[in-house]
């Protein structure tokens, strides 16, 4: 058995591990930052619509 | 309160990562076959325990949903299943560097090897699903349906090394054999290591489910919205 082979692929099978560990932790921190964004964007959406609906009601009135 | 949680066990991880890795490579001494590479199976085996593990947990979430219909349990299920494909995507990618090395191929169609494969295949068509579905109650119940279906195949997966001999090896961990397969030593690292990529994936759920809650959150706003326009 090659032992300096074999000291090179057990680099790879950790190296490898931790890559594929680090790709999952990199995605999820920016979906989390995607929807954060996501949230803010929509409430804010809602928050100008019932501004719209409170300014119409007073309107219908008269 | 979560977060802090998550944090909380990513820390305690690092901790033991630090402990079982001088272990792994200072400790133990090459084994008399296979040399330096069997150090693999100390991420091999504890990934491939808790992506079986992971995957039993979010079956058992699919079924507390359809009993209850609780969204919280699909979103539990979800967020499992993506950090269990992750560990079993792990366990076969350092499985097949191993599998160079001393069986001389990459990949060879093992009935362990074949069912490690389609098990993650079949989550991954469990995650593609639930992208695909808008309609939350629709998504959650095909998607359950599918998690327990899948969930057959990881009983193959734990099972194909006791019912068929191939390539892989058979059963070498002391829970399931009493011992004696490997020096006590190696034994107990294999558990050791199990204990910080546990608290690894529990970290990861609990940060998925969070944003799995956000994302309900942004989908209901918008349904107000929408009604409100």
């Amino acid at each position: 058995m090659n032992m300096a082979q074999n000291s090179t692929f057990l680099f790879y099978g950790f190296l490898a591990a931790w890559v594929l560990m680090l790709f999952y932790v990199i995605s999820l921190a920016r979906r989390g930052a995607r929807l954060k964004k996501e949230l803010e964007d929509v409430k804010q959406l809602v928050n100008s619509s019932q501004k719209d609906r409170q300014k119409e009601i007073p309107s219908r009135v008269r | 309160m979560r977060e802090k949680l998550a944090y909380g066990l990513s820390i305690a991880a690092a901790a033991m990562f630090t402990y079982t890795l001088y272990r792994i490579f200072l400790m133990l001494p090459d084994e008399l076959m296979q040399g330096a590479i069997y150090r693999i199976m100390f991420f091999h085996i504890p990934a491939g325990i808790i992506g079986m593990i992971g995957f039993f947990v979010s079956m058992t979430m699919s079924i507390w949903y359809l009993s209850s219909k609780d969204l919280n349990f699909d979103s539990l299920a979800a967020s499992v299943v993506e950090v269990s494909v992750l560990f079993a995507s792990i366990n076969i990618v350092t499985g097949s560097i191993w599998a160079r090395i001393i069986w001389g191929v990459w990949w060879t169609w093992d009935y362990r090897l074949t069912s490690q494969l389609v098990c993650v295949l079949i989550f991954f068509g469990y995650l593609a699903l639930r992208r695909a579905i808008d309609e939350p109650t629709q998504r959650a119940r095909l998607s359950a349906a599918l998690n327990i279906f899948g969930c057959v195949d990881v009983v193959i997966v734990w099972k194909s090394i006791e019912w068929f001999r191939n390539n892989h090896p058979g059963p070498v961990l002391s829970i399931r054999t009493g011992g004696g397969q490997i020096d006590p030593r190696m034994d107990h690292t294999v558990y050791l290591n199990l204990i910080p990529l546990l608290l690894t994936g529990i970290a990861l759920v609990l940060i998925r489910t969070r944003q799995e809650a956000t994302a309900r959150e942004i989908d209901s706003l918008r349904r107000l919205a929408h009604a409100a326009a």
